[in-house]
């Protein structure tokens, strides 16, 4: 009956003493942390995709409890309706920014066409060593003869946290869902090719862009690709905003300049230029 | 027991299909696309333009730096064109186009094929007679000759060794060198070995070319009193004995150690090919113009070896070697079935570092579906370099640089020997040599901060 007495007596005193050592060290060595901080990660979207800039969320929270002027930060997941709740929270201006969305600037497709016709994007070879976008860039200039386009094998998708951007498997190309896409960039940075660009949403999701990134001489780039820009500067001449820059024989619209008037998607030969979001014409 | 390396290795079928075919000389064809970046290092730059004509011999670009190396017009024509064109993987690189007029050769170049053993040369005059011919490693790997045998310095060569191993399935065109050129090759060795200032010099092949070294043997006896000092070393067949650091510790016993050149053990490999070239630069003034190519696989109706002009079209040289007999898509690949690179574009240019075009089709040019890796160690058994091949794979894939470069990626050969092995079928290797690149990359810019 001792033995059992002193091993419980001896137990709780070493546990007193552990314990009141473990509260002084526990003063001395304290952290004072912002409570701001846990309140400004509560209100973030909590994904740590990294597209702030910062690891996760915590850090983003860490930075906008800590900077004075936190315009230079910004949550895209979150997006407005975020980034102004923390603002208030915090009393600090809130920073802006027009939604971007990702886009796939190449339209060409592997797949045959709707009306059964060959592709507008024929495959001459086929890849057949381990299944990413990365390996096949180091390894050569792609099946088609286009050496500036979509590989088609997804390193963009296995990338995307948000499932905002799936292969479609009749033309082989990725394809971005607006509601989902928290231009966060990261299918910007996995593709080895640079195809993927972020651009401003536009009003009402409406976007003009040139979908194609060849920037071959028009010859070449029509022959592996029925829908490549070829550089004849048609959409420039056309373009009343002066929106339109052409350089190494590829096109450019810049998104701040253009007025959405899609002049140049009628003017364009190819057809390389997309016009998305805008109701669809009547039939006359 | 013969000798080879200890660590690792595997043994493929060899599949010498044109072993027993000689040498042919190619006609010539009707234009040469000639890349100006033919050798590892920075390419060369173009001293001709559109218009200009040319002769054979010809120096048409300059060393673009000091790892570099000089290119020669392989024919007599006019260029057409100095601009990019597509090599076998499609990629763009700057070309020197010309249209062949005739076969005139330049006046300096000794077109008879006379035997000339002596050389009354310094080392360092041999280097600069390499360097001018603008030769290159040809077994494949193409690093400029005169970089390797000028040792930085305060490191000394003590032995060169002339690589004949040819381990690689289906090649053979290093094997029908040793065989016709046996002599030149001898001579071209002892003009390394001079240009090094190396006392002993031994010749690695494997065994499964026993008239190469019996005809080795014989030549050198006959030639005892100008090549003295050569050992010709039988080795058992085994890939990649062909590697330099492989081929080092088989004939020398010697290890290199990770991350380290074989120069840091004394050693320098030259390729039986390169030893050619340079009795040719250097006895006939012939600088690199053309090479042995061997074009084999099931799907060519008579495997042949050719010895082609630098710059000759690839489809011509399977035109050449009657085609290929195949129903459905072929496998081009520029190389061994083992280290080649598939080609996209089968009209692109031999180069210095053409070595065979090998053309397979059906189950043996197709991949296996890959399944996941059960941790067998198939690969870490079989890797020569004592690597992990799976984990640097997955590390490639996960993109983690750190931990690649931790598990000595950069040690690579890229011999593919644990994809080879993997009974999952994993594609290995194509996803370590991104990783290798990816990590060399990240080490070069560390480098330079």
């Amino acid at each position: 009956m001792s033995v059992l007495l002193y091993t419980i007596l001896s137990l709780c005193i070493l546990g007193i003493v552990l314990a009141v050592l473990l509260y002084f060290v526990a003063q001395k060595f304290r952290v004072d942390e912002d409570p701001r901080i846990d309140t400004v990660e509560g209100m973030l979207p909590g994904a740590n995709c990294g597209a702030c800039g910062y690891p996760g969320c915590r850090g983003m929270a860490d930075a906008l409890v800590i900077q004075t002027d936190i315009s230079a930060l910004y949550c895209p997941v979150g997006g407005a309706t975020t980034m102004k709740a923390v603002s208030e929270f915090l009393g600090k201006a809130a920073p802006e920014r027009e939604p971007e969305v990702a886009v796939v600037r190449c339209a060409g497709s592997c797949g045959l066409r709707a009306d059964g016709s060959g592709p507008v994007r024929a495959r001459r070879n086929i890849f057949d060593g381990a299944r990413s976008c990365a390996v096949e860039a180091a390894t050569y200039s792609g099946e088609t003869g286009c050496s500036f386009g979509c590989l088609g094998q997804g390193d963009c998708v296995s990338v995307c946290e948000f499932d905002a951007i799936r292969m479609n498997p009749a033309t082989g190309l990725p394809e971005v869902d607006d509601e989902r896409c928290t231009a966060c960039a990261k299918c910007v940075k996995a593709c080895p090719k640079s195809v993927i660009e972020l651009r401003r949403k536009g009003p009402k999701s409406r976007r003009v862009y040139v979908s194609c990134i060849n920037k071959d001489k028009g010859g070449p780039a029509r022959k592996a690709c029925d829908a490549a820009c070829i550089g004849c500067g048609k959409c420039v001449k056309v373009c009343a905003f002066e929106a339109i820059s052409l350089e190494n024989n590829l096109a450019y619209i810049d998104p701040v300049k253009c007025r959405l008037c899609r002049k140049c998607v009628a003017e364009c030969p190819t057809g390389a230029i997309i016009e998305v979001g805008f109701p669809a014409k009547k039939e006359i | 027991m013969l000798k080879s390396f200890p660590k690792g290795g595997i043994h493929p079928p060899e599949n010498k299909l044109s072993a027993g075919a000689a040498i042919v000389t190619l006609p010539l064809p009707a234009q040469v696309v000639v890349p100006l970046s033919q050798h590892l290092g920075a390419p060369a730059v173009a001293e001709v333009a559109k218009g200009d004509k040319v002769v054979a011999g010809q120096q048409i670009a300059k060393p673009g730096g000091f790892v570099s190396a000089t290119v020669h017009s392989p024919v007599s024509g006019t260029v057409t064109a100095v601009d990019a064109l597509p090599n076998g993987s499609g990629i763009k690189t700057p070309s020197v186009t010309i249209a062949v007029e005739g076969d005139d050769w330049a006046p300096e170049i000794d077109r008879t094929p006379n035997l000339i053993p002596e050389c009354r040369l310094t080392g360092s005059e041999v280097v600069t007679k390499i360097a001018a011919a603008g030769i290159v490693g040809m077994g494949g790997a193409t690093f400029p000759t005169q970089v390797k045998l000028s040792p930085p310095p305060g490191k000394k060569a003590e032995i060169l060794i002339i690589n004949g191993v040819e381990c690689e399935p289906y090649l053979t065109s290093d094997h029908r060198v040793m065989l016709e050129r046996g002599a030149e090759v001898l001579v071209g060795t002892t003009l390394l070995a001079r240009a090094l200032g190396v006392e002993k010099t031994y010749i690695g092949i494997e065994n499964n070319k026993p008239d190469a070294i019996e005809n080795l043997r014989l030549v050198s006896a006959e030639l005892s009193r100008h090549v003295a000092g050569i050992e010709i070393v039988p080795l058992k067949v085994q890939y990649p004995q062909g590697g330099e650091k492989q081929l080092i510790k088989a004939v020398t016993g010697r290890e290199v150690p990770s991350c380290a050149l074989p120069i840091d053990v004394g050693c320098v490999v030259q390729n039986v090919g390169t030893a050619l070239a340079v009795y040719e630069a250097v006895q006939k003034n012939k600088p690199l113009i053309e090479r042995v190519v061997t074009v084999t696989g099931k799907s060519i109706a008579t495997p042949s070896n050719f010895l082609a002009r630098i710059g000759t079209p690839v489809s011509a040289l399977i035109e050449a070697a009657g085609g290929i007999r195949a129903e459905g898509p072929v496998k081009i690949i520029g190389g061994g079935p083992m280290m080649g690179r598939a080609m996209s574009n089968p009209d692109a240019p031999v180069t210095k570092g053409t070595s065979g075009i090998l053309v397979v089709d059906g189950k043996d040019a197709a991949r296996c579906t890959e399944s996941d890796c059960i941790k067998c160690a198939a690969c870490t058994t079989v890797c020569p370099m004592g690597l992990e091949p799976w984990l640097l794979s997955r590390l490639a894939q996960k993109q983690m640089w750190d931990e690649a470069e931790a598990g000595v990626i950069v040690d690579c050969i890229e011999c593919g020997s644990c994809a080879y092995t993997c009974p999952a079928r994993i594609p290995l290797l194509d996803w370590i040599r991104l990783g290798k690149t990816e990590v060399n990359k990240i080490i070069r810019a560390r480098l330079n901060r």
